[in-house]
């Protein structure tokens, strides 16, 4: 009952508002009292009209992050589903090269960065930084979904006479679903740190124009109010990538999957 | 009662039957199941499942009846022995099957799990349209073409997972304990409404269940199951001109039946529980 007040009341929404709203009026107030130089700590009003007066570099360089985060999770998309399919389809195929996928994985990608930016052209090598991030969560996601199906459903199937190839399509598919969205929620997530990560590898080295390759540049002119208008675009754009990823899970499972119901217990 | 067959499976002849016995659709000589991991679930069954009869078959858990039932699906293969088919009964889709649970897709509607065997057998949703409402009719689920199994209760989803078994009009109809993890008001309706369902379908059905009181209720016949090795240990007909109804369900005969069956499954429990091997009941 308590749980049902908090969900529906408007305070579930005004709350972490007015939290968000204390915290960055305390920090204006903490500059202005202590008149702190915008090279120590910028006041967020500064930020702010710091963003507007370059809005132009950073909007184009925002544009360039998100055009590298979509490119790399949609290619460890159709990577990672089309991996997973063959992982399911032969066991053998997914014992050989899931150690593979392991060790990309637990290999920080920071470390690996400086190594593609010496192999690739800067934005590939970015590109693949983002990629190697997002590839495994979709990967093992998708593989697990398509090993979770029902075993009744399975023999259902088998009784009708189902081809391989139907009960793939209406029947694993449709079961891994819910997990490939869940590994693609986290995956978009990690792409833009993939991103991130090699625009900064590669910053250093003098070339790139996202917005992490800003971050490292106005920290050189010591442009910090700049550094952080940057940084809120960063923020930004993840929680643009969450939202547009959340917003197609629950219009693929809002009809029947329990994540996307409401509860009215 | 069983004179006539080959491998006739002796036990109790609780109600007289005149009528000579129908034919067999299919018969079970011998067969063996023994899985990878050194479980034995059958041994020596022999059985046979009539034309149009109503086949209960009872026993404790891990007698092998749901493996009997898998076995006659096709679903596995006998590790030993062979089913024998009446030939032309024998054609592709004539099989329904009811699981313990209502084993429906999440993610279609109700029309959309009862399309499933037609759509997969190649039949689109126009042309199965008829088909599907029928089935759903016939379930008692007219109006629920569109709700999702989220939205349905245990006994509807049930319902759903039946229509879907009867939406290719089998010749035989295969259930799991489909009703175990029912209430039982909800149970009793979907006895009553699966003899209705019997009678208009005049199909075959073997029915897997550990409740005496439902298998009495529905069966023209049960086999009563053994554990260990999985086998039948009785045989007992009932009447099958005996009106299903809430008389027969308080009716003195009832009980009487439902006496009888408890003994034969009291004695089958106790062939099971010996480790020695146990002449069959008869």
């Amino acid at each position: 009952m308590r749980a049902r007040g908090i969900e529906n009341s408007p305070f579930r929404w005004l709350l972490p508002i007015a939290v968000m709203a204390a915290v960055i009026l305390a920090w204006e107030a903490v500059v202005r009292l202590n008149d702190l130089p915008a090279y120590i700590l910028p006041a967020p009003s500064r930020v702010i009209e710091t963003l507007i007066a370059d809005h132009a570099v950073l909007l184009a360089s925002m544009l360039v992050t998100l055009k590298t985060t979509a490119l790399a999770l949609l290619v460890a998309i159709v990577g990672g589903v089309a991996l997973a399919l063959v992982f399911a389809s032969a066991r053998i195929v997914e014992f050989s090269l899931f150690p593979i996928a392991v060790i990309l994985q637990v290999t920080p990608i920071i470390a690996i960065a400086p190594l593609m930016l010496i192999y690739l052209s800067t934005d590939t090598a970015v590109l693949m930084c983002a990629f190697i991030v997002a590839f495994f969560p979709i990967l093992s996601n998708t593989t697990l979904g398509l090993n979770s199906v029902d075993p009744n459903l399975r023999d259902l199937f088998a009784l009708s006479g189902a081809s391989r190839l139907q009960t793939l399509l209406q029947l694993r598919l449709p079961t891994a679903l819910p997990y490939f969205l869940g590994g693609a929620r986290i995956a978009g997530g990690l792409a833009l740190i993939g991103a991130v990560v090699g625009e900064i590898a590669a910053g250093s080295a003098g070339q790139g124009s996202g917005l992490a390759f800003r971050i490292v540049e106005s920290g050189y002119r010591l442009n910090i109010p700049r550094m952080f208008a940057a940084l809120l675009l960063i923020s930004l754009a993840g929680i643009l990538i969450y939202a547009a990823l959340s917003l197609v899970s629950w219009l693929l499972l809002r009809r029947w999957h329990e994540s996307a119901l409401q509860s009215n217990r | 009662m069983t004179a006539g067959s080959p491998v006739p499976p002796r036990g109790l002849a609780v109600t007289a039957v005149v009528d000579t016995p129908p034919a067999p659709l299919l018969r079970l000589e011998a067969v063996e199941k023994r899985f990878a991991n050194a479980v034995t679930a059958l041994k020596g069954l022999d059985m046979e499942v009539r034309q149009g009869e109503f086949l209960s078959l009872l026993g404790p858990s891990g007698c092998g009846k749901s493996t009997a039932l898998r076995l006659i699906a096709g679903l596995s293969e006998p590790t030993a022995g062979r089913l024998v088919w009446n030939e032309k009964e024998r054609e592709p889709h004539s099989i329904g099957f009811v699981f313990q649970e209502p084993t429906l897709m999440p993610w279609a509607s109700v029309f959309g799990n009862v399309h499933l065997p037609l759509k997969l057998a190649g039949q689109s949703r126009r042309a199965a349209a008829p088909a599907i409402e029928e089935a759903l009719e016939m379930v008692g689920l007219a109006g629920f073409r569109d709700a999702y199994p989220r939205e349905l209760s245990g006994g509807m989803k049930m319902r759903v997972s039946i229509a879907r078994a009867l939406v290719t009009k089998p010749r035989l109809l295969l259930m799991d304990e489909p009703f175990a993890a029912l209430d039982e008001i909800t149970r009793f309706k979907l006895n009553n409404d699966l003899l209705e369902v019997w009678r208009r379908l005049n199909c075959t059905i073997v029915f897997v269940t550990h409740s005496v009181f439902e298998s009495v209720f529905l069966s023209t016949r049960i086999l009563v199951f053994r554990a260990r090795p999985g086998q039948v240990s009785a045989a007992l007909d009932i009447d099958p001109n005996q009106p299903r109804d809430e008389a027969f369900r308080t009716s003195p005969e009832y009980a009487g039946l439902c006496r009888d069956t408890s003994l034969a499954l009291a004695r089958a429990m106790e062939a099971g529980e010996s480790l020695s091997p146990v002449p069959r009941a008869g």
